[in-house]
């Protein structure tokens, strides 16, 4: 098997919440475990059916998640006959794997969350990682017997955070984090490299939000995420945030924040983390908010 | 536009369901051959890499004896499975035409092989292909008319 750096076993890293993440090993050994069903969220449309981890079904942020006429997410009817699709209850373990270190899957996770499945974990080193190592891929989609879901409610409260909340947050003094790239977070740029569809009439950031690109929780070369200790360096030493702040993360769209929040969340166990997803293409844009610029 | 370009286009245009568009997009992948020897070999030069493409793309134009170019292409990134299939498209679609006929081909085809809600990312780096290679060919039709003077 490929080689893909060294990597510190989950379990020993200090992770408030170990459970969050299963290793590509893990995941290996449970190809066939019928309590458990791997999601694969991507950015890009053509990976899946490429080829993906036998036994895996695919939700689509966009074509799955996303209500297709509102900027928001499906509502409770629709997210239970996705999960009757796709052959899940409210029981079963769901692990979330994707491309881009994980993004869409955290994102798809962060929504399952808004829903209350609670039963959800992420394959640390995502798609990448279990491509490097050499391990199977098939291109067979599987179908599941369509199971049963009760309709639940989308709860808004407690872990996303709304345009007028953060307007309250920033002038409460409260901590806010923006995990996009520096020339974003300053102004420079007026959308992320390479994605000028979403971008902003104007540039700078929330009035007092600390910069900590999202990709400085994970390793760059195997994708898994940095241990308890070297996190904790990152937020609390360098940045001051202290696990009982207040604290609201946000990017460009909130796909990038979803891993900032799951970082903060479950592997350093802040209890009261929002993740605003309106983020930069709405504060950017949006009459009479207020802009911070260095 | 060539007419297997118009082909193609009228195929792609007229597919509305995202898994069939994936389908065929990936069978086109699929087909993917990487430049000959004879042409480029590792570490490629960066006059033929494809700017703001994620997957590390390479095209090169060789010129036949009838005057048409024909395209080579090579896809660094193993996840680069859009830029093989668009290496794929333009081969099928412009190699053996005048380098004129491939200077006319709009930079944002990608969008009707891929989709309206292909990310700007990959659009981009997919347009930038289409650049690169309407470059090559406007490069190639100015050597030669300026050794035909």
């Amino acid at each position: 098997m490929a080689q893909t750096g060294t990597v510190v076993d989950i379990k020993d890293r200090g992770y408030a919440n170990a459970e969050i993440l299963v290793s590509t090993d893990w995941v290996a050994e449970h190809l066939k475990d019928p309590k458990i069903r791997i999601v694969e969220s991507n950015e890009d449309m053509l990976l899946y059916p490429s080829g993906h981890i036998p036994g895996a079904v695919q939700i689509d942020w966009t074509a799955d998640l996303n209500d297709p006429i509102n900027r928001d997410y499906i509502d409770g009817e629709q997210f239970a006959a996705l999960m009757q699709k796709n052959g899940i209850t409210p029981e079963t373990t769901v692990v979330f794997y994707g491309d881009k270190s994980n993004w869409w899957a955290s994102y798809a996770l962060w929504v399952f969350r808004l829903f209350g499945h609670q039963n959800a974990r992420l394959m640390d080193g995502g798609r990448l990682k279990w491509e490097k190592e050499g391990r199977e891929m098939t291109r067979e989609v599987p179908k599941y017997e369509a199971a049963d879901y009760p309709v639940p409610r989308r709860d808004d409260t407690r872990i996303r955070a709304f345009r007028d909340q953060v307007l309250q947050h920033v002038k409460s003094g409260k901590k806010l984090v923006d995990v996009r790239s520096n020339p974003e977070f300053t102004g420079e740029r007026l959308h992320m490299e390479d994605y000028p569809n979403e971008g902003a009439l104007r540039g700078g950031h929330i009035p007092g939000a600390k910069n900590v690109p999202w990709a400085r929780a994970v390793n760059t070369e195997n994708g898994t995420f940095k241990t308890a200790a070297e996190l904790r360096d990152i937020y609390e030493k360098e940045q001051g945030l202290s696990q009982n702040d207040d604290v609201v993360v946000y990017c460009r769209i909130g796909e990038r924040s979803s891993l900032t929040w799951l970082v903060l969340t479950e592997l350093l166990g802040y209890p009261t983390v929002r993740n605003y997803d309106g983020s930069w293409t709405e504060w950017g844009n949006g009459v009479g908010l207020p802009i911070e610029k260095p | 536009m060539t007419e297997k370009l118009e082909e193609l286009l009228e195929v792609f245009s007229g597919i509305s369901d995202r898994g069939e568009r994936a389908e065929l997009l990936i069978e086109l992948a699929d087909q993917f051959r990487e430049v000959p020897e004879r042409i480029a070999t590792r570490p490629f030069p960066e006059s033929h890499r494809v700017q703001r493409c994620e997957s590390e793309a390479y095209v090169w134009a060789e010129p036949q004896d009838d005057g048409g170019l024909k395209y080579h292409f090579a896809v660094e990134n193993p996840q680069g499975i859009s830029a093989r299939a668009m290496a794929v498209i333009l081969d099928e679609a412009l190699s053996g035409a005048s380098p004129e006929e491939a200077e006319k081909v709009p930079t944002d085809i990608c969008f009707t092989f891929f989709g309206k809600d292909l990310s700007m990312g990959k659009g981009q780096g997919l347009m930038g292909m289409v650049t690169l290679l309407k470059g090559l060919a406007k490069q190639y039709a100015l050597a030669r008319d300026r050794s035909s003077q």
